[in-house]
């Protein structure tokens, strides 16, 4: 009894002390959260200047052309979020490498990766090891390394930094992408024929405006072919995560989905359509291998192209950082060929919309368009801009989710 | 038949012979293993040796991972020493990490001078008081304090992660779930390029060795450690010392997170430790609850860490490898310490003898 007092005691003692301290502090936030406005202003200052040196660095995007770096003297370092072989997102980067290496007869040594790298302060030190192991250009690939390529890029002038996926750009980083969501659109279509159920089930890595965007995308290509159909989406809040993955696949098809599609790097939720008898849309790269019986396509990355034609530029002195959204004619995404599991028709349905999507002659995000509140978020007429696509918070009208909005 | 016998207490040159022959067993066998997958085991040591030594950008790395796992094996070293086997570093870390960015979120005005003691203090008192559930459900109920604190461990976390995609989100992050970054005034300054963690842990290292062997209470401690029977005839409160000492441990632990979010992540996630706080039970325990020979033996552990990031991409060697290389390192180490304290008797054949 009379330890549980004094141990009782010593919390009560802890408790108090820790209030005091707040206490203590407390007349300084609300002395300045009184006068909010005024704190709101200054506080808009204060990030402006703060921006301001910053902004300098940004708005110089584009501005200086870098000076050629022989070709034996380059030296690439790749930062990537999984493992370089996790059958999706960083493989599809890795063979971008891998054949920009050959295609430019670069050296075995000349380009590094770092693998399982992420999005917090490790990212920055994989950065840093790198440049410190003589690297001059640096490729970062996940969303949520932007910051931190940034913090380092501001740091090296002379290092070039290109970073997938973001939106941050500065003299000396770029940051590039490609019209994923096009290729999405065209595995909708093939998964709006597949569907018996008219329900689709979307593996999701986190809400963020991109991968909102390419769910979008998915959902209006199956309805275009498919009027009944929804897309239910469940978020995984995490890129890699084979096992989460999985089990969200799962649960997806306990539901009653019969047609899996996929915003993450593996190949787990198309192994767990198959072993449930259902079918799935990959993404990243072709994997018919992990699941024949299941697969149907993938919207494939091929990043081989860009990371080559960077490079040159580099070589050639003609390098300038830029923002990067590359059309499907580039080369860099393109829907894999379908597999036998696909619908009869399915091929032409899928070429069909393609040559209107080449011709510009179908927009995806066009008018009238609801999000899945009811409430009309393009009016008939109007399409969306690249900006507006790019900040897209809100499910279309056949998605059954929750976005940001 | 083999016997296995305790052994009188180990002299200090037996002790390190048998620590020197542990490691070098180590070498040889991770030597094999690398040669088995096609690297030369010679570089590939040289190679953690200059990837953790050899530039000055590579010693600061080095140093700044010494930081938290010193901090952090100083608090378990302390809770340790009185046999309460403290497996919750990690958890008093994240509960430490998340005082101190609550006090870098809400009191953002605050100058540096009093903003970063008040984070100091804040994750000291949150890691104790983390640490003190188990020591209470331990003197209360008899629960085991190694499994309590264990998974005290994943409930700090998950709650960090829910603080991460809810309440704490940053706003302007567009979806992505991250905590917003702290205000320069909440970040540690720097000292010779590496942030003033390095002098606050070297400070750490030798308070936590006066009071472990300079005071009263260090004595009461190694007492309750020996026997708590001899403890309580001394006359000595177990309850009460065993309650401070294990705030004193959990209180280090939370200020390892102060220093982890407020110098190298200048935020909170759930990611924060990497799970140095596990790593911190087998660096104590390597340097036996030693203050000294702590800050030696995570130096040491650092440049491991350092050096397997730059055999990483330097010889393109497998994560997974480098992490072999640290088990093995480990498996060895740690199974000296059973060859120190008992031995292995063999006789020909038990029946004869008798």
């Amino acid at each position: 009894m009379k330890m549980n007092k004094k141990i009782l005691a010593m919390l009560l003692a802890g408790a108090m002390l820790f209030a005091s301290a707040c206490t203590q502090k407390e007349p300084v936030t609300s002395s300045s959260e009184s006068a909010a406005s005024e704190a709101a202003s200054s506080e808009a200052a204060s990030s402006e200047a703060a921006s301001g040196e910053t902004d300098d660095w940004a708005s110089k995007t584009g501005a200086k052309t870098f000076p050629a770096i022989a070709k034996e003297d380059l030296k690439i370092g790749f930062v990537y979020v999984g493992p370089a072989d996790d059958g999706g997102y960083s493989m599809a980067h890795d063979n971008g490498r891998k054949s920009m290496v050959e295609a430019l007869g670069l050296g075995e040594d000349q380009t590094m990766i770092v693998e399982n790298v992420p999005e917090t302060s490790d990212c920055e030190t994989a950065i840093r090891n790198l440049i410190d192991q003589g690297c001059n250009v640096i490729f970062t690939t996940s969303l949520g390394h932007m910051d931190w390529t940034a913090n380092v890029a501001r740091e090296f002038p002379d290092v070039i930094f290109e970073h997938a996926t973001g939106s941050t750009t500065g003299e000396n980083m770029s940051t590039y992408f490609g019209r994923m969501y096009e290729e999405r659109y065209l595995s909708g279509i093939v998964a709006g024929m597949k569907t018996k159920t008219n329900k689709l089930g979307y593996v999701a890595a986190m809400p963020v405006p991109e991968v909102i965007r390419g769910a979008n995308a998915f959902a209006l290509g199956a309805k275009s072919v498919n009027p009944d159909v929804t897309v239910e989406v469940k978020w995984l809040n995490s890129w890699y995560d084979p096992a989460a993955e999985k089990n969200l696949a799962i649960d997806l098809l306990n539901s009653g989905c019969d047609v899996i599609g996929q915003h993450c790097d593996t190949t787990a939720p198309q192994v767990a359509a198959q072993e449930k008898g259902a079918f799935a849309v990959g993404y990243n790269a072709s994997t018919l291998d992990a699941a024949p019986k299941a697969y149907l396509t993938s919207p494939i990355w091929d990043w081989g192209k860009y990371y080559t034609a960077e490079v040159q530029k580099m070589i050639d002195g003609t390098w300038t950082s830029a923002k990067v959204w590359a059309e499907a004619s580039t080369g860099i995404v393109y829907l894999d060929k379908l597999s036998d599991n696909c619908e009869p028709g399915t091929q032409e349905a899928v070429d069909a919309a393609k040559a209107k999507l080449d011709s510009g002659e179908l927009k995806i995000f066009a008018g009238p368009l609801k999000d899945n509140k009811g409430v009309e978020r393009v009016p008939a007429g109007s399409e969306m801009t690249d900006e507006e696509m790019w900040t897209m918070p809100w499910f279309v009208e056949n998605v059954v989710g929750t976005a940001l909005e | 038949m083999i016997q296995i016998v305790k052994r009188p207490d180990p002299s200090k040159t037996q002790d390190l012979l048998t620590r020197l022959f542990a490691v070098l067993c180590a070498l040889v066998c991770a030597s094999l293993l690398m040669a088995a997958l096609g690297y030369n085991p010679f570089k590939v040591f040289g190679n953690i040796f200059i990837g953790s030594t050899g530039t000055l950008h590579r010693i600061r790395e080095t140093i700044i991972k010494t930081i938290p796992l010193a901090a952090l094996s100083l608090g378990v070293a302390v809770a340790f020493k009185m046999k309460f086997w403290n497996i919750g570093a990690e958890g008093q870390f994240y509960m430490g990490a998340m005082a101190a960015a609550w006090v870098a979120f809400n009191f953002n005005r605050l100058p540096m001078i009093l903003m970063l003691p008040f984070m100091f203090c804040a994750a000291m008192l949150c890691g104790g008081l983390w640490a003190l559930i188990p020591a209470f459900l331990k003197s209360k109920f008899k629960t085991s304090e190694i499994l309590v604190t264990l998974m005290l461990n994943y409930v700090a976390v998950k709650w960090i992660t829910y603080l991460q995609y809810g309440p704490w989100k940053d706003p302007k992050a567009a979806g992505f779930a991250k905590m917003p970054k702290f205000v320069n005034a909440a970040v540690l300054p720097k000292v010779f390029g590496v942030h003033i963690g390095w002098i606050i842990v070297l400070v750490l290292a030798v308070l936590v060795h006066i009071l472990l062997n300079k005071t009263k209470f260090g004595y009461q401690v190694s007492v309750i450690g020996e026997s708590e029977y001899t403890a309580r005839y001394a006359g000595i409160s177990v309850a009460k010392i065993t309650l401070i000492a294990v705030i004193i441990g959990g209180g280090l632990c939370g200020v390892a997170g102060f220093m982890q979010a407020s110098a190298i992540e200048h935020s909170l996630t759930d990611q924060l430790s990497a799970g140095l706080g596990f790593t911190s039970v087998i660096t104590a325990w390597l340097a036996r609850l030693s203050a000294p020979a702590i800050i030696v033996v995570s130096f040491l552990f650092a440049a491991l860490l350092q050096g397997s990031a730059y055999i990483q991409t330097a010889m393109q060697i497998p994560t997974a490898v480098a992490e072999v290389l640290q088990g093995i390192i480990l498996f060895f180490v740690l199974g000296s310490e059973f060859f120190l304290n008992y031995k292995l008797v063999f006789h020909k054949n038990a029946k004869e003898a008798a």
